[in-house]
């Protein structure tokens, strides 16, 4: 029983990345390169946010005082990978674009975003459930003493949640930042706001009686908006939307 | 062309010694001689006889180009073709080594999640004698620094008398470890791991079975290995090679001994294989000097190679020294493919050269590959050895007549013994159970590789592959098990996502 709700669990935080790996990025070499290097800078971003953790002693347990940090750190971080993927850009513009494109290299800036976006998504998501996910497939189950049985199925949402709002985040970050002018701050701004909010309600996740509903409707309400906004920003529109759906 | 000719008479005199062993054939009987186990000593004449014959042959229209192309000094290359190349063996190679890492990893980590056997604990071995059950933490220290030392002077011996067969040309010496080696590693081990797999799995075998299946794959993995096979087995068999040794290392290393062994061989690497009077620097120089491929050991190459590669591994078994095999058309201008890997692996690029996989976990294992196509030159393929020493890797020149086209033929090349010390790097990391910090070194040891491999491409030379991905994964495992995780598991018993 436990196996078929660890497998459960694992489906859940992982189907829909796994089949966005799968289809989208397994098959470019560079963009597995891309979303290793984003893991990787996440990563990053982790050790200074648990660095600031660690070294603050007596706030140790009021992850209010932590998490806001954490998110800023994960931005800052994805500012940086940024900046990185913009000097190697810069790099290899010096190359003959032809050959490149003849081998099928093509910087291709939104797949790049995306990838970058799915690579902080999929650490983040991993690092939050991996070791509930190890846990879960042992013998017992949680919720026997009057925890919220909830824990193991909010849990596997909520990552999906966060994996593919990283995603979006990542294509907004980049593409407005590419954009420039007046997007240079809504775009960033936004995803540094709603990061923000996401995180801290997940802050009520720690209450005795924790509400996951809360979270969930917040965090899945905040994915719809991020696509909307991701399809905005990429350019389309209601009408576009309308013709492509009429011509096929 | 007179430049080539020339350089091909050099290679016959230089080789001439060898050179009884193997006539002078064209290009189909070479190939067919290089199937037969006479090959396997005379690796290095048939390494001549086959540079010979590339000038010859008219109908290849890749040695004609590069016949061309040898006449352009390295100077006139456009700064260009250094970004190019960075790029055109860049991702997909790059990635092309991540699978057969994490796989070995994965094998790894398999084995000790599911058996008890491969723990560590329980016997010693006679290269880390003291054991770390000390009652202070100092003791454990100065123990475990013991260990390491005599570990190191095992390994420094063990390439230092690699150095000295190869240089006063012992090759009969050095193939016959190699082989002695893979024998051990293929039937031993192998026999060892089935009698562990059926032990923690409470499944009797009989013997009948046991020797049945390990007498087939050990032969079969013989064959694959020193002689020609399909390329998917060959690698197959590398990777399993790498993943058994790494568990024979995981369970007897102690523990401090482990990361204290894990830190210092990675100096060693980075001192063997760029100091001026580094052995593996020394090794690489003699070869280039005596146009000679070093003997390729245990190396895994993504591609098949043309070139007859030998291996030297020296006999100590757990590290190999790694020879480069430095095959050019003559010239040092020229491309010069230096793989050098000492006791572990070390990165060849091969551009437009396909590879042969080789790989043996530390010792070298001489090759004979066929080639599959007569046109790509040996000088252009790089032969490497590769030995449990620190890797190296070894780029390959834009001058060779790559086609550009031919992506499939260009392949990367890594040493096993970098195979083995990742492994057991990521072993440990999984031994506390913490999935957080066996993720967190797995990523940073493959960001290592591929940083490596970045400046493999903008340096093309030899390079350690052990230093930065071993760095990584240390301070990432540290920081990980002691800073990260605490706080990761605060945020995971609230369900607070960040």
């Amino acid at each position: 029983m436990t196996i078929m709700e660890c497998a459960g669990c694992t489906l859940i935080a992982y189907g829909v990345p796994f089949s966005m790996f799968v289809f989208t990025i397994a098959h470019h070499p560079f963009r597995i390169i891309i979303s290793m290097t984003s893991a990787f800078f996440w990563l990053i971003s982790l050790l200074v946010s648990s660095l600031l953790w660690f070294a603050v002693v007596p706030l140790r347990n009021q992850l209010a005082f932590a998490v806001p940090f954490a998110v800023i750190f994960q931005e800052i971080f994805r500012y940086l990978f940024y900046r990185v993927i913009k000097k190697a850009e810069f790099a290899l513009q010096k190359v003959q674009m032809q050959e490149l494109t003849d081998k099928g290299m093509v910087f291709d800036r939104f797949a790049v975003a995306y990838a970058a976006g799915y690579g902080f998504g999929f650490i983040s998501g991993t690092f939050a459930i991996v070791n509930v996910l190890s846990d879960m497939i042992g013998p017992g189950t949680i919720g026997i003493f009057g925890h919220s049985q909830d824990f193991f199925i909010a849990t596997a949402f909520l990552t999906l949640c966060i994996i593919l709002l990283n995603t979006f985040w990542g294509v907004i970050f980049f593409t407005s930042l590419d954009k420039g002018g007046i997007h240079r701050l809504i775009g960033p701004g936004i995803v540094v706001l709603t990061h923000m909010l996401f995180s801290c309600i997940t802050l009520l996740n720690r209450k005795s009686q924790p509400l996951y509903s809360v979270s969930l409707a917040v965090g899945y309400s905040l994915l719809i908006g991020m696509i909307i906004y991701t399809l905005m920003l990429r350019g389309f529109t209601i009408n576009n939307i309308r013709q492509r759906m009429n011509r096929d | 062309m007179t430049e080539l000719l020339h350089s091909q008479a050099d290679n016959i005199l230089i080789n001439d010694y060898e050179r009884s062993d193997v006539a002078v054939l064209p290009d189909v009987a070479i190939i067919q001689t290089s199937t037969t186990g006479e090959n396997v000593s005379s690796n290095a004449a048939t390494a001549s006889s086959h540079a010979r014959v590339e000038p010859v042959d008219p109908q290849d229209h890749e040695t004609t180009r590069r016949h061309r192309r040898d006449g352009n000094p390295e100077e006139q290359r456009p700064l260009n073709n250094d970004h190019e190349e960075i790029f055109k063996y860049g991702a997909s190679h790059v990635v092309k080594l991540f699978v057969p890492v994490s796989l070995c990893m994965l094998i790894v980590i398999l084995t000790i999640k599911t058996t008890s056997s491969y723990t560590p604990g329980g016997a010693t071995w006679a290269y880390t004698p003291f054991t770390e059950d000390k009652p202070t933490n100092t003791q454990k220290i100065l123990f475990s620094l013991a260990n390491t030392f005599i570990f190191m002077g095992f390994v420094i011996t063990a390439t230092v008398i690699l150095i000295l067969l190869y240089k006063f040309k012992c090759y009969k010496i050095i193939h016959g470890w190699l082989i002695l080696t893979t024998l051990m590693l293929l039937f031993f081990f192998l026999y060892s791991y089935f009698s562990s797999i059926s032990a923690s799995l409470n499944r009797p075998i009989d013997m009948i079975t046991i020797c049945f299946l390990t007498w087939n794959i050990g032969v079969v993995g013989m064959f694959c290995v020193h002689w020609k096979g399909p390329l998917r087995i060959q690698q197959a068999y590398l990777i399993m090679m790498s993943a058994l040794l790494a568990l024979v290392f995981y369970k007897f290393l102690p523990d401090w001994t482990g990361w204290l062994i894990l830190g210092v061989i990675s100096i060693w690497d980075l001192i063997a294989v760029l100091c001026p009077k580094g052995p593996l620097r020394i090794l690489v120089e003699t070869a280039q000097e005596r146009n000679e491929p070093i003997f390729p050991a245990l190396i895994y190459s993504s591609t098949m190679v043309y070139m007859i590669t030998a291996v030297d591994p020296p006999a100590e078994p757990e590290f190999t020294p790694v020879s480069v095999n430095s095959t050019t058309a003559g010239k040092k201008s020229h491309h010069l493919d230096l793989s050098l890997f000492e006791k572990k692996q070390f990165i060849l690029v091969n551009v437009g050269e396909p590879l042969t996989d080789e790989q043996r976990n530390e010792r070298a294992t001489i090759r004979n590959n066929n080639a599959r196509r007569q046109l790509i030159p040996r000088a252009d393929v790089p032969q490497t050895e590769g030995r449990r020493e620190p890797a190296r890797y070894v780029v390959e020149r834009s001058n060779s007549p790559v086609p550009d086209d031919d992506d499939d033929e260009k392949g990367v090349k890594l040493g096993l013994g970098d195979f083995i010390f990742y492994s057991i790097l990521l072993a440990k990391a999984s031994a506390l159970g913490d999935w957080n910090v066996t993720i967190a070194c797995y990523l940073s040891l493959l960001i290592g590789l591929c940083l490596t491999l970045l400046l493999l491409a903008i340096f093309r030379k030899a390079l350690p592959a052990l230093p930065i991905s071993i760095t990584f994964g240390l301070v990432l495992y540290f920081s990980t098990v002691y800073i990260i995780g605490p706080f990761t598991a605060e945020l995971s018993t609230g369900q607070v996502f960040i």
